[in-house]
């Protein structure tokens, strides 16, 4: 392909962007869907309603994730490298709350012990609850560097601990994360099911999309009084990657730069709170295709303010700030980002073609009459 | 740079405890899929109901299976980046895109598929169904292709090049990477080791089911179905086996010499050590029963080439290690200043070796430096330990040839149609219900410890590949790992048993045994 490197450079980072949030659009909602479980199912039949809303679909749902994760070794081996040995436990707290989602989903309604559904639907709850959270944490913390810095051999080492990641804007940032998902996943179960669950759920999912758009703005408030980062030199964006060769500073706005040089950015945060407040409202009108619609520009609102603000960074240093990852230099090269760019234009419109055939085949409000007609099928 | 080895044991064991326990899985996920497919395509020629029912039981235990395959994955997906950082930073270039790209061609397809075969029975045409069960069939089968792509490259790392500038392993070429015979003998021999393991666990289920004279008729044909899809399938893991142990006399030649217990080279053809007595410490055989001709023939394909033993390979790698140190030098003299031409004229010369030179790091900073001591140690390092090696390959493939006489036995009978009238067979064939797992372990194990002390052969050694993590981290991990793992394999097993004994009842048709539907009450006979 004829693509310069600086470009393939650019639009890897907009295809990360796109998997991660394909990953909260399609991921996340089956997640809100299992936050949300607990308090709008009251019963077995119920709680089986809104579990078979998603039944057929978490699990592709979640290859979202999985493929962000390959993505990004593929495209950032460093940033994965860094991030994850980094995030060490914050990563295997995620893994271990999403551990209860295959086999709570598969396994819950297989017994009919109601001891063992109540584990299994707590279960659900906490694989649908905690990763968001955590997830935004991360952001939270990336958008405030966290210390490591890399030796001559370029071995990255972390130096902060688990419960430094803790801190107040960063747990803000979880709150938006955990609500817009939360949000989200009611959209779309109110589409899916009708009655006093649906009336539960739109109760639960209005109060989020409060949440949501609340606390987004009072982390852009925030974000105005933590010290960004500004490359001052030596990253070059052709050349090749090399995460210490440039010198970087940290400094007040420098997350702001970005919507200066370029206003248009500006409609990311109105999309954001847009499109919650759009959810917000037509969930009260009861038309839940489009609240879901909406729910879902808001999460590109809101994780595209996060990229956009950070823009080339990716993960900067505290601690050492030259050695912060950047789009330009925490790549693979270029032969590798071509192969992979040919990959995702050939399966990506595959992929949202089967998909969308799934979703196709399932459509429809899911009753307590299906779920006792199919008893020994349906989860 | 240097890590403690009690982190780099401890990573090394997370991970085998992790991937072996994912590895019980997945073998039946890959199996059971095709015998899936072929039981639907029977319904859906012959419109059949009972290859229906076959097809949905032998689908809900799949699934209880195949939950604890996905759990299990994830943390591997990301084990890479949070144990094994520099791994990943090394080869990500390399490594990490037949892993997207699994993602991306695999997973999507096989994961969307298996929830339309559960939940589509009603709402899908029944060429349309089928068609579900196929491409999830497929999805499993290409996920498996490309994570062996990727393990095939560790073993054995063509189309790619290392860079001082961005100091790690470029991709030269992709297809290269892609068509990587290790990687495709590999591939075969591990798709065709789960075959083996869905057609096992079918064969025993229905054995016993036999055994009890309960649900003949679909006992029955589900033992025939497994019977010739397992004697296909194991003829053809012995026989790519054998291309198996090919590509490793051609790549690997430390792990074969270790695999067969050969200290010496022996004059070509030479003979296969079918037993020994091994002595590690004298680094010798005190016994051994040999066939002649054998290892030859199979390992090189010719009469005439030699086969190294463990003493000439380490000759050959205490060379590679000296001209190792060469590398390392002008490496990080390059990295201080990448246009010191003198430094980068060395580099290149002696750049084939620079993985030999980094194992020095084992044991000095600083690797100029290194004494004849701990160049010995090293080069003592290049040779995995010979027992568990030697002993784990001849188990592995012992079973095969005890499931190849089983499923031989078993096709036969099932010809015959007198399957009813062998108890002996039928119990064999409830016994063996391990066999395959134990083989699969064994297998993996062999592949994986005999590509120590590497984890990129010849290219990145174990010890430099991990995180920068506190070793009291790993602790923590692993036991949670070992905590979780153990209860959700509890809890799968009970469901399995469970769904096993209620058999095709638990589908609530109405139409088997032991189901309190008034229309099957006269059906007990
Ligand atoms: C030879 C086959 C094979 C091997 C060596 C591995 N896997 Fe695997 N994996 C599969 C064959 C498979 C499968 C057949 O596709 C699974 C297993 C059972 C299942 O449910 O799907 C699966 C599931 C699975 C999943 C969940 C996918 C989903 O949600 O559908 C992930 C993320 C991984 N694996 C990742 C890995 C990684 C990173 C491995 C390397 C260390 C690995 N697997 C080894
Ligand atoms: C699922 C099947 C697999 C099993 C059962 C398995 C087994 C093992 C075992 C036993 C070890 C420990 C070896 C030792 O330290 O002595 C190991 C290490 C490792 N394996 Fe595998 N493996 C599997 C698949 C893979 C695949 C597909 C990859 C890569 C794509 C891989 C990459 C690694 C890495 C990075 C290590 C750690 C470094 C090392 O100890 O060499 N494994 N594996
Ligand atoms: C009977 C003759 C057999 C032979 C000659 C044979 C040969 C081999 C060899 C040489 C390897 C190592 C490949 C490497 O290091 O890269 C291997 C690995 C393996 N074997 Fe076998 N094997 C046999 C039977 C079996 C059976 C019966 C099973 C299971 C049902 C099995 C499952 C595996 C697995 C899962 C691996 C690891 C993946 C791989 O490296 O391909 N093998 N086998």
């Amino acid at each position: 392909m004829l693509l310069d490197y600086e470009t393939l450079k650019v639009i890897w980072w907009l295809l990360v962007g796109v998997l991660l949030v394909g990953f909260a659009v399609m991921d996340g909602h089956d997640m809100g869907v299992g936050a949300l479980l607990p308090f709008v199912g009251k019963d077995d039949i119920e709680r089986r309603v809104v579990i078979n809303t998603v039944g057929p679909h978490w699990d592709g749902n979640q290859v979202w994730f999985i493929t962000g994760g390959g993505a990004i070794f593929a495209a950032w081996p460093l940033v994965y490298a860094t991030a994850f040995s980094g995030f060490y436990w914050a990563m295997l707290i995620v893994l271990w709350a999403l551990f209860f989602r295959p086999v709570g989903f598969d396994y819950r309604s297989k017994i009919e012990h109601p001891t063992w559904r109540s584990v299994w639907d707590w279960g659900l709850f906490v694989g649908g609850f905690i990763p968001p959270v955590i997830f935004g944490v991360a952001f939270g913390n990336l958008l405030q560097g966290v210390p490591f810095y890399f030796d001559s051999y370029l071995v990255p080492i972390y130096t902060g601990s688990f419960w430094a990641l803790l801190n107040p804007f960063a747990l803000l940032a979880g709150v938006v994360s955990s609500a817009m998902i939360i949000l989200h996943g009611g959209a779309y179960l109110a589409h899916r099911t009708e009655g006093v669950i649906q009336e539960r759920t739109i109760r639960y999912a209005r109060i989020a999309a409060i949440v949501t758009i609340v606390s987004f703005v009072l982390a852009g408030l925030w974000l105005q009084g933590i010290d960004g980062y500004r490359i001052t030199g030596g990253a070059e964006p052709s050349a090749l990657p090399n995460p210490v060769a440039k010198t970087v500073v940290q400094e007040a706005g420098a997350w702001m730069a970005n919507y200066g040089s370029c206003p248009s950015l500006w409609l990311l945060p109105l999309l954001g709170i847009a499109g919650a407040a759009g959810a917000f409202v037509l969930l009260a009108q009861r038309k839940t295709l489009l609240a879901f619609v909406s729910s879902a520009l808001a999460l590109v609102g809101i994780i595209g303010t996060a990229g956009a603000s950070m823009f080339p960074f990716i993960m900067p240093s505290s601690s050492v700030p030259s050695a912060s990852l950047t789009v330009w230099d925490s790549v693979s090269s270029h032969r590798t980002l071509c192969i992979m760019l040919w990959a995702t234009l050939i399966f990506m419109p595959l992929i949202i073609f089967y998909t969308s055939w799934a979703y196709r085949v399932m459509r429809g409000k899911v009753t307590a009459a299906y779920v006792r007609e199919n008893d020994h099928a349906a989860y | 740079m240097t890590a403690d080895p009690t982190l780099v044991d401890l990573s090394r064991l997370q991970f085998a405890a992790t991937a072996m326990y994912h590895f019980l899985f997945v073998p039946l996920t890959l199996g059971m899929v095709w015998m899936l497919v072929i039981m639907e395509s029977v319904y859906l020629l012959t419109g059949k109901v009972v290859w229906k029912d076959m097809t949905r039981f032998w689908g809900k235990l799949f699934g209880i299976n195949f939950a604890l395959g996905v759990t299990t994955g994830i943390t591997l997906e990301f084990q890479f980046g949070t144990n094994w950082a520099y791994y990943s930073h090394y080869v990500g270039d390399i490594f990490g895109a037949p892993l997207a790209i699994e993602g991306l061609m695999a997973f999507f397809l096989e994961s969307t598929m298996i929830g339309l075969f559960f939940f589509g029975w009603d709402r899908l045409s029944r060429t349309q169904h089928w068609l579900v069960t196929f491409l999830m069939a497929v999805g499993t089968n290409l996920s498996a292709l490309w994570i062996l792509i990727a393990n095939g490259w560790m073993q054995n790392p063509v189309g790619s090049e290392f860079s001082f500038e961005t100091m790690r392993m470029e991709m030269t070429s992709f297809w290269d990477v892609v068509f990587n015979h290790d990687a495709q003998a590999k591939f075969v021999h591990t798709v065709s080791a789960g075959y083996t393991t869905g057609a096992m666990f079918v064969l025993s289920i229905s054995s016993w089911y036999l055994l009890r004279g309960r649900d003949v008729e679909f006992a029955r044909r589900s033992f025939a179905v497994a019977a010739a899809f397992g004697l296909a399938s194991v003829l053809s893991v012995i026989v790519l086996g054998d291309e198996s142990g090919y590509t490793v006399v051609e790549a690997q030649k430390s792990k074969l010499a270790a695999m067969e217990a050969m200290w010496e080279t022996k004059p070509a053809p030479a003979g296969l050590t079918l037993l020994a007595v091994i002595n590690e410490e004298e680094q010798k055989n005190d016994w051994e029963l040999e066939i002649p001709w054998v290892m030859g023939i199979i390992g090189t394909r010719s009469l005439t080439k030699e086969i190294p033993g463990i003493h000439d390979i380490k000759n050959t790698n205490r060379e590679r290690i000296r001209s190792g140190i060469k590398a390392v030098t002008a490496l990080e003299a390059l990295r201080r200043d990448q246009k010191d031409a003198a430094a980068k004229q060395v580099f290149e010369q002696h750049k084939a070796d620079l993985g030999f030179g980094l194992l020095l790091k084992k044991y000095t900073q600083d690797v100029a430096q290194a004494t004849p001591d701990m160049i010995e140690r090293a080069v003592h390092d290049t040779v995995p330990r010979v027992a568990p090696l030697f002993w784990g390959f001849r188990f592995m493939v012992g079973l095969g040839f005890a499931m190849l006489f089983l499923f031989g036995w078993a096709f036969v009978s099932a010809v015959k149609n007198g399957v009813a009238h062998h108890p002996w067979l039928l119990r064999a064939a409830l016994w063996m219900l391990p066999a395959p797992w134990i083989a699969c372990e064994l297998g993996w194990f062999v592949a994986e410890y005999g590509r120590q002390p590497w984890t990129i052969f010849q290219v990145l050694p174990t010890h430099l590949s991990v995180s920068a993590l506190s070793v009291e981290s790993l602790y923590g991990s692993l036991a949670g790992f070992i905590g979780f793992y153990t209860v959700l394999l509890v809890v799968e097993m009970f469901l399995m048993v469970k769904f096993a004994r209620l058999g095709p009842a638990s589908l609530a048709t109405g139409r088997y045994e032991g189901e309190a539907a008034p229309q099957t009450a006269h059906a007990h006979h």
